[in-house]
């Protein structure tokens, strides 16, 4: 049962198609484990059907109906269809931008025996796949921006709560944490982020710099 | 009222039998709204006329994929005209569910009546958007209709960035209230 979900401001921009590509994957990868949100989703774009409705007209030059009549028979080659993944463990989107399932995942250690994959987008903000295995922390850290973090696999803690699958924690500069993985499954996540993190320890500081986080 | 709900009869013969005629009736509905929407983002005159050419052919290439339990017509070509969009002028991928998808995780099943019909959607949706305090109506016309971020929108109304996220947050709950009880 998901009980974190990603704010409303996340939801209604990612509606209107306002939100940048990393918060976008993030939504719809929680989408795809989230009824409720997937709810909320469709009654914004309803909202988007209604405002189209109302748009005032604006006045389509002559020939543009022909001209797209005149299109309708041309041969569309179709994208060769994704292999398919009867027992997938990430949802579509992510595995999409991953190019397959979370096995195919190629991980870089980044110390403290966390691992991670950056997934690049063309917006500003910074997507990564992180691994942080059973019962390990993380450095506590705090953020100079957002940053929304999916529980794919396994769960973890901090002082807000606990997150497993399809939950979202979604914390800004506030936020000091330490999250630790839970005992079950390693804890495999997507984590977007919009600055850099400020990491308390001197040495994971370090090693900021090299590791992109 | 423009909302005909012969719009989704019309989208379903384009799926069902290649019906360029009801495409054409489509078109002369839809394109003219679609433009009006290009033209908000800044785009010229004839960018704006090309986008909406796209977006109707995009609805004629993909129209299979349209549910109308799902969503209104004018909802569906709303989410392929926004995705175009997002192609176009930002240049990102636009990520979105496979409803086929084998990791999704499915809604449990809702007795029948505890479902809104689409058709009373729009409407209440229409409703509640009409019902909103003036300030609340522009935040959601400034994300939806001209596609700013909320950012964007902070700087165009010299608002601090928490207001408008409070601004949309309100009629955001009041929509999803108002769908939940109508039923």
């Amino acid at each position: 049962m998901i009980e974190h979900h990603p704010g409303d401001d996340l939801l209604l921009s990612y509606s209107a198609g306002a939100l940048g590509e990393g918060w976008s994957l993030a939504v719809a990868t929680h989408l795809a484990l989230c009824p409720v949100c997937r709810a909320a989703v469709a009654a914004a774009e309803e909202l988007g059907g209604v405002l189209l409705d109302d748009a005032e007209p604006e006045a389509i030059s002559e020939g543009a109906l022909n001209r797209l009549m005149a299109r309708l028979d041309e041969q569309v080659s179709s994208a060769p269809a994704a292999p398919a993944h009867a027992h997938a463990v990430l949802p579509q989107p992510l595995r999409d931008y991953l190019g397959g399932d979370v096995g195919s995942i190629p991980w870089k250690s980044i110390g403290g025996a966390v691992y991670q994959h950056l997934i690049p987008t063309n917006d500003s903000s910074q997507a990564r796949m992180l691994l942080v295995p059973r019962g390990r922390p993380v450095s506590e850290h705090g953020h100079r921006g957002r940053e929304l973090t999916l529980v794919l696999t396994g769960s973890f803690n901090d002082h807000t709560g606990r997150f497993s699958r399809g939950d979202v924690e979604d914390v800004d500069e506030e936020i000091v944490h330490q999250p630790l993985a839970g005992k079950g499954d390693d804890c495999v996540c997507l984590v977007i982020t919009d600055a850099p993190l400020k990491f308390n320890g001197l040495l994971p500081r370090l090693f900021q710099s090299f590791i992109r986080i | 009222m423009s909302n005909d709900p012969d719009f989704n009869v019309l989208l379903l013969n384009v799926a069902g039998s290649n019906d360029k005629a009801a495409l054409a009736t489509l078109f002369r509905h839809f394109a003219p709204r679609l433009k009006s929407l290009m033209l908000r983002l800044g785009t010229d005159f004839h960018t704006a006329e090309e986008l909406a050419q796209e977006a109707m052919l995009s609805v004629w290439r993909k129209s299979q994929m349209f549910d109308p339990t799902r969503a209104s017509a004018s909802t569906w070509i709303f989410t392929i005209a926004r995705n175009l969009r997002i192609d176009r002028f930002r240049n990102e991928s636009r990520p979105e569910l496979d409803p086929k998808d084998p990791a999704l995780v499915r809604e449990p099943d809702l007795p029948a009546d505890d479902q809104l019909a689409v058709k009373d959607r729009q409407v209440a949706v229409r409703e509640c958007v009409a019902a909103l305090p003036e300030e609340q109506r522009e935040a959601v016309h400034l994300s939806f209709v001209e596609g700013l971020s909320h950012q964007e929108i902070s700087d165009q109304l010299g608002l601090p960035l928490g207001t408008v996220k409070s601004r949309l947050r309100l009629s955001f709950s009041k929509l999803r209230l108002m769908l939940r009880n109508v039923s």
